[in-house]
Parts: structure tokens; C-alpha cells; sequence
């Protein structure tokens, strides 16, 4: 299976296609492309070009990224490691306060 | 320190606000972002595994009271909460916004700073010896020449578009603290024999993909002639560089392929240039060197009591003193070195509190002067030994009186695949465990001056090459493994580490620098750096110890 990640204009922020060609900011909300299906989605995500600064395919499953990138894509879906306050597993953390 | 004329006022100002409109251009959809990305590179915006990312110039590492606050409320107002100092004493925010760069840029222009040409193939930030006009045996103060550079190759028309990026390094001592041989210009500054001021003018070092040591392409060029030299050899480069192929378009490519040809063009470029236009003119020369008159030191003798006491009574002081301090060309006062290295902390980091405790002891006791490091520390240059217990106490305050500089915990890394786009493995987790491995200060101080430095990728941000010890990162289907290499220097010894062999999954790494240390305490001789047992014994011996026992692949 296909993500689409991108990331936002305004801030860099790390997207993904969601679902309805919505972009959204969590891989658990992102939504899962057979691999006919993904280059489509892409070109959808590339044409909001005021809305992302980047935007490419990536290899994932359910649980999250999987395949060759998946370090760096699961360091782009939760923050540094380093770095545990930052980023979106921060921002996760707190809204589970 | 050097104060902006009122020409480079208005330059760094008219660029923030030419950058504002571009950002505006870019999110109404005017610019795309293949038009628009040139555009925010020249202004050293990166974007960046998780946002953007801003590289600030420091010129040659100099930094003021005000400035330190001023990155401090940056990092608190646009960031989240602090700043990481790179391997060309620059400063980095890893979380800027692209809707607020223009604010940072009208802020740093208030303090005269600026982030131009901290990216593209340009002349980057022009780096220097971190103690400049403060160490002793100094023929003269290197920033007068860095800031000659500078103001000459910023947006110099003709090498705004290089065929890569380049990067010169200056120093006047004879103790290379700046690096200047993993240059792509390194300049010395010294006396000849019959008593006059020139340069040894260094070309073609770098790292990266293809390491190559500086080759001597003039022995000695009289000081008065460096910006038309410099002209020159640009002139060559520009031309002769390689444009189509980025790995090999860096000037130590063209060096390497015949460096008695380059140095004959050079020559010839030079001989028929018209070097009375291009040479700064002696008023200008005076004018900057009034920027760097020493400041105001007090006549002191060269022991102080309240030092020694302070000493004797505290020993983490005392370590610290050992450790971190340095002699100064003026009796009674000591160079102070901050380690931005704490352990198990991520290398060149400082929060914006902390940046403002420097700032405070930099005004109070350092005559406003901070300076950045090649090796990601700060310095405070001229601290009276009666007021280092004070400062030691400041730091301590403020999390940042490690006691490590030079020594196996004091690790240059790159911000790796934590941050970086272009890595292929982190870095910063594996300084961080090395570290704590080595967190015990007696052992520590017993290894004495090892310095490990580690890169994510290949582009070798880390200085891996220059490690005694170097760590490289690589992505082995998808697993990070890391490549050591033996034996690199970047100081006055410089040399290019070699690779040992296979690489180390991750968690292997500790065991192997630790393999590795506990062979050259066996072997050493009484004094003898871990380099020096090294070069003394060979490679082999050491690859013996690395790969024994190991899982390697």
C-alpha cells in the first residue's frame, strides 16, 4: 500500500492525503492507496500548490510507514528521537493530558 | 567587534524585505515552489524532514551580548526554545515557519545579522580561529582579514553563482583551530623571514564524498594583495569548475586533477588582473581594523589568588578550569570554553535560556564578546582569571559547565536523519550513548585529547573525515550501520581518516569505540594522543581489536 506525505507550505509541517483529497496532519488519519490508485492521489495532492511545498509517495501499512524509508518516515510521522517534546509525538502526548 | 556601516544596514534590511515579498509572491501561488525554492536558499531557509529550517551567519564565529538575546527571543518567539551551532560557526533553527522567516530576518537585521549566503553555491560565511584576538602568539587579528572577505563576497556578482558552494576559512596563529585545511580556501596569516605580514594561501580541502587535505598554492602572498588573489583563484574556479556533475563540481576536484596547472592559471589570472582596483585600499583596511582594536584589558599579573583558591577548594571548578580554559595573550586573563556537549545531550544545542546566561556572563565578564566554534561550542575569549570562579558558577547555573572540551565526550555530529533531509542514518543518538559510555570524568581526562566526530550521510557535515575516530552513517536496506574510520585530523596535522572496514549496527557502535579505546590505553606511550599511538602503531592493530568478536556485516 501508498501514502501520500507532504508538507504544508506555511510551516513545513508533515501532511498526508487523507481521505476526500483532504490533507491531514496524522498518519492515523492518513488514508491507504492501492499502488493504481496512488500516482492519481499524488497528482491530486501536487495540484494544492499553495497549500504544500513538497509532496511524494510512500510505502505503509496500517501501522504506519513501512519499507526502505520507513525510519525516516516514521522520525517524519513522530518527531526527532531525540527529541521526544517535539513534534507531532508531543503534540500527541498532549492531547492525551 | 566589527559594526555595520550604514551600506550594510541598508543592504541586510532592503534583503528581509525583498524576502517578504517573495514568501507573499509564493503563498498567493505567484511563485511556484520550483521558482520560489532558489529564492528561500539564498536566504538559508532549508526545508527539512518535520519544517523548515533557518542557517543564521555569524561571521567568524563573533557574537555579541545583544545578538546571543536576540537568538534567544527568536528561538522563544519563532522556534521551540533553542538553536543548534553548526561545524561553520553558524547557528540553525530547525522549526521556523515560512510566514514568520521575514520577521526573523527584520529582527536580525536589528543586531546586524542575517542569514544571506549560508546557502547555494556562493561564498558561504567566512570562518575564523574561535580565539582571535585573544590567543598568544597571534601575528594579527584574523577577523580584520575574515571581514575583508567578507564584505568583499557578499553578493559579489561574479560568484554568486559558482559551480558549488565555498567555503574559506582564516587563521593568524600558528595552532589551526579554525580547520583551514578541509577548506576550500584556508588562509595563514604569518611573518616570513625577513619580518613582513602574509598569507599561506591553502586550496582545494574539503570533505564530503571526496576528501582531499588543502594543497599550498602560494607559500606566501603579502597581505595587501589578498582580495585580488582571492579574485583569482575564484576566476579559475568559476570557469574551470565542473558544472555538470555535483560531485565533482567542488574546486578540490579541479585542484586534485593537477594542482601545478591550477596554480599556473591562478598566477597568470592574478598577473594580468588589476590588482590596484581589486585590493582593499589601506583606508578601508584601517577603517575595519579600528573594529577590532583589543579591548580595554586591565594590567593584572598573570597568577591570580582568588583563582587558586577557588581551585583548591572546589574541585569540579578545578576540572573545569583544566579542562575548558586557556592561556591568554594577556597576563591575568584566561580563554574560556563553553562545551555545548553535556552529556548525553544532542551536540551544538542551547536552549534560548541558556543563550541568554551567555549573553549575560559574555557582557559582564568577557567585554561583550562570545565567539561559535567549529566544533559546535562557544567561547567567552577574554575572562579575567579573578572572575572565572564567577562565570564557572554562571555556567553551572545555566546546565552548560561540562568540563569536556577536546576530550572523547566533546563529539562533533550533525543533526542527521533526526532533522535532515539528506541523511541516511541519525547521528545525534549515537554521540549521545558514546557520551554516557564516557560520562565518568577520571576516565575521560585519562584518554585525554580523542575527538570523534560523526556524519549522517555522506556530505560529512559531522567532519567525520577529520575524527581521530570518524562515524559515518549509512542505510544498509533500510537499517542504520555506521562506518568508522582511524586516524583523520582537521588541526595543523590534518589528515583523512581511513575507513577500517564494515559498518556497525547500531546498537555495536559503543562497544567499538570502547574496543578501540581500551587498546590505546594498553599500548600508548606516557603523553601520547590517541592519534599519535595511531599513527605510531598503524591500522592495523587497531582494525584487530574493531572487529573482533563483532557482528559486523
Amino acid at each position: 500500500m501508498k501514502a501520500v506525505t507532504a508538507n504544508r507550505l506555511s510551516d513545513g509541517a508533515v501532511l498526508y492525503a487523507g481521505p476526500n483529497g483532504a490533507l491531514v496532519e496524522r498518519f492515523e488519519h492518513a488514508q491507504l492507496f492501492e499502488e493504481a490508485d496512488a500516482e492519481a492521489a499524488l497528482s491530486g495532492v501536487l495540484a494544492q500548490k499553495t497549500a504544500i511545498a513538497s509532496a511524494y509517495l510512500i510505502d505503509a501499512a496500517t501501522s504506519g510507514p513501512v519499507g526502505r524509508e520507513a525510519l525516516r518516515e516514521a522520525i517524519r510521522k513522530n518527531g526527532p528521537t531525540v527529541r521526544r517534546d517535539l513534534g507531532k509525538q508531543a503534540e500527541a502526548a498532549d492531547e492525551r493530558l | 567587534m566589527y559594526r555595520y556601516d550604514q551600506y550594510d544596514e541598508t543592504l541586510v534590511k532592503e534583503r528581509a524585505a525583498e524576502f517578504r515579498g517573495q514568501v507573499a509572491r509564493r503563498l498567493s501561488g505567484d511563485l511556484s515552489e520550483e521558482e520560489f525554492k532558489p529564492l528561500r536558499l539564498m536566504n538559508g531557509l532549508y526545508l527539512q524532514l518535520h519544517a523548515y529550517m533557518l542557517r543564521i551567519a555569524i561571521p567568524y564565529g563573533s557574537l555579541s551580548s545583544a545578538q546571543l538575546r536576540r537568538l534567544a527571543h527568536i528561538a522563544r518567539k519563532y522556534d521551540k526554545g533553542y538553536g543548534h551551532f553548526t561545524t561553520r560557526q553558524n547557528i540553525q533553527f530547525n522549526w521556523p515557519a515560512l510566514i514568520d522567516v521575514p520577521d526573523i530576518l527584520d529582527d536580525l537585521a536589528e543586531v546586524s545579522m542575517h542569514a544571506i549566503q549560508t546557502s547555494g553555491n556562493c561564498i558561504r560565511n567566512i570562518t575564523s580561529d574561535p580565539y582571535a584576538g585573544a590567543a598568544a602568539g597571534e601575528v594579527d587579528d584574523p577577523r580584520i582579514w575574515s571581514e575583508v572577505i567578507r564584505q568583499w563576497s557578499s553578493l559579489h556578482p561574479e560568484f554568486s553563482f559558482l559551480p558549488r558552494k565555498f567555503k574559506i576559512a582564516v587563521t593568524a596563529s600558528e595552532e589551526d583551530r579554525a580547520a583551514i585545511k578541509v577548506h576550500d580556501i584556508g588562509l595563514k596569516l604569518y611573518r616570513n623571514e625577513k619580518g613582513d605580514r602574509g598569507f599561506e594561501v591553502l586550496v582545494g580541502g574539503g570533505l564530503g564524498r571526496t576528501p582531499y587535505i588543502a594543497e599550498t598554492v602560494r607559500k606566501f602572498l603579502p597581505e595587501k594583495h589578498l582580495l585580488s588573489y582571492l579574485e583569482a583563484i575564484l576566476r579559475v574556479y568559476n570557469q574551470h569548475g565542473r558544472r555538470d556533475n555535483k560531485y565533482k563540481a567542488r574546486i578540490k576536484i579541479l585542484v586534485a586533477a593537477d594542482v601545478e596547472d591550477f596554480r599556473r592559471q591562478v598566477d597568470e589570472e592574478w598577473l594580468k588582473s588589476d590588482r590596484e582596483r581589486l585590493d582593499a585600499p589601506l583606508s578601508e583596511l584601517l577603517r575595519i581594523r579600528r573594529h577590532f582594536a583589543p579591548p580595554r584589558f586591565e594590567t593584572l599579573d598573570d597568577e591570580s589568588a582568588a583563582l587558586a583558591a577557588a581551585r583548591g577548594e572546589y574541585g569540579e571548578f578545578d576540572r573545569w578550569v583544566a579542562t575548558n580554559a586557556r592561556p591568554h595573550r594577556q597576563a591575568g586573563y584566561a580563554i574560556v570554553n563553553i562545551s555545548l556537549k553535556p552529556i548525553g545531550k544532542p551536540p551544538g544545542d542551547i536552549a534560548a535560556d541558556q543563550m541568554e546566561a551567555v549573553a549575560e556572563l559574555c557582557e559582564r565578564y568577557s567585554f561583550d564578546e562570545a565567539r561559535a566554534t567549529h566544533e559546535q561550542n562557544l567561547v567567552l575569549p577574554h575572562v579575567k582569571k579573578d572572575d572565572l570562579f564567577a562565570v564557572w558558577r554562571g555556567l553551572d547555573d545555566a546546565g552548560l559547565a561540562t568540563a569536556n572540551i577536546g576530550l572523547i565526550s566533546d563529539i562533533i555530529a550533525c543533526p542527521g536523519l533526526d532533522y535532515c533531509d539528506l541523511a541516511n542514518a541519525r547521528s545525534i543518538p549515537v554521540a549521545q550513548k558514546i557520551a554516557e559510555r564516557f560520562a565518568d570524568p577520571d576516565e575521560a581526562a585519562d584518554i585525554g585529547e580523542l575527538k570523534i566526530k560523526i556524519s549522517g550521510c555522506i556530505n560529512a557535515c559531522g567532519h567525520h573525515h577529520a575524527g581521530h575516530i570518524g562515524i559515518l552513517g549509512v542505510d544498509k536496506k533500510g537499517d542504520e550501520f555506521y562506518q568508522i574510520t582511524l586516524g583523520g585530523s582537521g588541526a595543523d596535522d590534518a589528515s583523512i581518516g581511513a575507513i577500517t572496514g564494515r559498518g556497525f549496527a547500531s546498537g555495536e557502535v559503543v562497544g567499538a569505540i570502547s574496543r578501540l579505546v581500551e587498546f590505546y590505553k594498553e599500548n600508548r606511550k606516557t603523553g601520547e594522543r590517541f592519534l599519535d599511538a595511531y599513527r605510531r602503531l598503524g591500522p592495523d592493530p587497531f582494525k584487530e581489536v574493531l572487529y573482533v568478536d563483532a557482528s559486523t556485516v
